[in-house]
């Protein structure tokens, strides 16, 4: 509870500041060395993300007639339509927004770094976003867990096996409340965030692979058994900092992810939010086989100096902006 | 009472949980993965003192508890009971042993204490941070021993013990610091 007259100051020190620039200037020299070019693509969209879990701001414009412009909660979208345009590998830093993300480790606007490698998988971009690691922030190289295994080792329970009832009594023994109405995936993420996330990353980073399906977000699905969506976290010191896709190319399957969203977006009364119909094209058209990933460079400054607010690393954040 | 939304949940925040009047000494926010947002606090039950735990949804909305500290003139008290009035208002309240039991060591008639009330009722008693007291019994020390270093056990007016320099005597008045127990200096 500090004084509201001393409001206008940085709750960042001069010398975070100095150690975000730094790691800033280290990122674009490694992304520079490696040829990945560096883009910028709009924070104001007509369309964005139908994830139910994340909350976009909206505005109105004039120049478009009022009609409703969304800050991006990732440069995903448009990022991948400059890959099917042809970019070749690009990068980009850029503030993303999500509303109602408001913690020690979330301010609702943030800055990310966001790439993609055409022509890699999951695994070959761990080995590049094990490498930016090392390079910014001088770690040991990173260790590969399946997320699978990381729950057997922190939990002793199988991800893809457990039943719900079990996961449940699991969730409610952590004084979770209201768990009857928790899905399966909400069950697996208290779990992680409980009981797993804190003893990652300990040592060395720790990237963990092939999530389950029903949480593949924009990645794709192996099939098997289970089938996996490939898809990867990278944590350290328990903190979440990055998370990747092999991405999903296949505009008819990201549109039946799109339509499921919005089927429980309309369920659970959420705000209605209009599809990306230009992504879609763009998938149509052909995107190339990539793998992409999306860091909080505010957690690599954290990360960096050795803090675990955010406030620290970020000048105004948002009930000083 | 209001209730508080997971966006207004934060530390000092006097909340109920389970009946009991609690107050949030850490709030986080988590948010696994893709999944959906949860808020973890850490919640100190008033009664009990106990720290415990828990896990809620965005969604989810806990209720405020009826929680002021209001500066209290302590009475007097008649062996179950201990009696304070409100500064403001003259009322008087009537506080069980137990609320007490703390702060009684250390309290004199017309002493203001801050009083922890929750619907109305005395939950906590604070002493003041500082108090003056007489010593009523203590070992002579040694005159002209006064850099040493040495203490030795003192007892005061209100039952209270505490350890005080050699060179103090009984009858003379001390200062003490309440919150710790320590002697600070002759008053």
């Amino acid at each position: 509870m500090t004084d509201e007259r001393n409001h206008w100051r940085p709750t960042a020190t001069l010398d975070a500041l100095r150690a975000r620039a730094a790691v800033l200037a280290v990122i674009r020299r490694f992304f520079d060395e490696r040829g990945v070019l560096e883009v910028e693509t709009p924070a104001l969209s007509a369309a964005t993300v139908t994830d139910l879990h994340l909350h976009s701001v909206a505005c109105r414009l004039d120049v478009v007639g009022r009609s409703a412009r969304y800050l991006q909660t990732s440069p995903e979208f448009a990022m991948k339509r400059l890959l099917a345009g042809g970019s070749g590998p690009i990068y980009q830093i850029c503030k993303a927004f999500r509303d109602g993300e408001q913690g020690r480790r979330h301010n609702p606007e943030f800055t990310m770094l966001e790439w993609y490698r055409p022509g890699w998988d999951h695994h070959r971009l761990m080995d590049e976003v094990d490498e930016l690691l090392q390079t910014v922030l001088g770690v040991a190289a990173g260790e590969r867990v399946s997320y699978a295994d990381a729950f057997l080792r922190h939990t002793g329970v199988d991800p893809h096996a457990a039943d719900d009832g079990e996961l449940r009594a699991r969730v409610a023994a952590l004084g979770v409340s209201g768990v009857a109405e928790l899905d399966r995936d909400d069950l697996l993420n208290l779990l992680l965030s409980h009981s797993v996330e804190h003893r990652l990353g300990v040592g060395c980073p720790t990237f963990l692979f092939d999530y389950p399906a029903s949480q593949a977000a924009l990645a794709r699905v192996r099939p098997g058994d289970p089938p996996v969506a490939e898809r990867f976290e990278v944590f350290i010191d328990g903190i979440e900092l990055a998370n990747g896709f092999h991405e999903l190319a296949d505009p008819e399957e990201q549109r039946r992810r799109f339509e499921a969203d919005l089927g429980e977006r309309r369920r659970r009364g959420l705000p209605e939010v209009a599809v990306d119909g230009r992504l879609l094209a763009a998938l149509a058209a052909g995107l190339p086989d990539c793998a992409g990933v999306a860091l909080g460079v505010d957690r690599l400054v954290m990360l960096k100096i050795g803090t675990r607010d955010i406030a620290d690393v970020i000048a105004f954040p948002i009930d000083r902006a | 009472m209001p209730s508080y939304n997971m966006n207004q949940v934060k530390v000092g925040l006097r909340i109920l949980i389970d009946g009991d009047p609690c107050i949030i000494v850490d709030a986080d926010f988590v948010k696994p993965g893709k999944g959906q947002a949860f808020t973890r606090i850490k919640y100190r039950n008033l009664k009990t003192d106990r720290v415990n735990e828990k896990t809620m949804r965005s969604s989810d909305m806990v209720d405020g508890a009826d929680v002021v500290e209001k500066p209290m003139q302590y009475l007097y008290n008649d062996g179950s009971h201990w009696y304070f009035m409100d500064q403001e208002s003259y009322e008087q309240l009537a506080a069980d042993g137990h609320v007490v039991v703390d702060a009684a060591q250390w309290i004199k008639e017309e002493d203001i204490c801050l009083v922890t009330l929750f619907d109305g009722n005395p939950l906590v008693v604070q002493p003041p941070n500082f108090v003056e007291l007489e010593i009523v019994e203590t070992d002579p020390g040694v005159r002209g021993d006064t850099s040493s270093g040495g203490t030795k056990p003192a007892t005061l007016e209100t039952g209270a013990v505490v350890r005080v320099p050699l060179f103090v005597q009984q009858g003379e008045r001390v200062k003490v610091d309440t919150r710790t127990g320590a002697y600070v200096s002759r008053a």
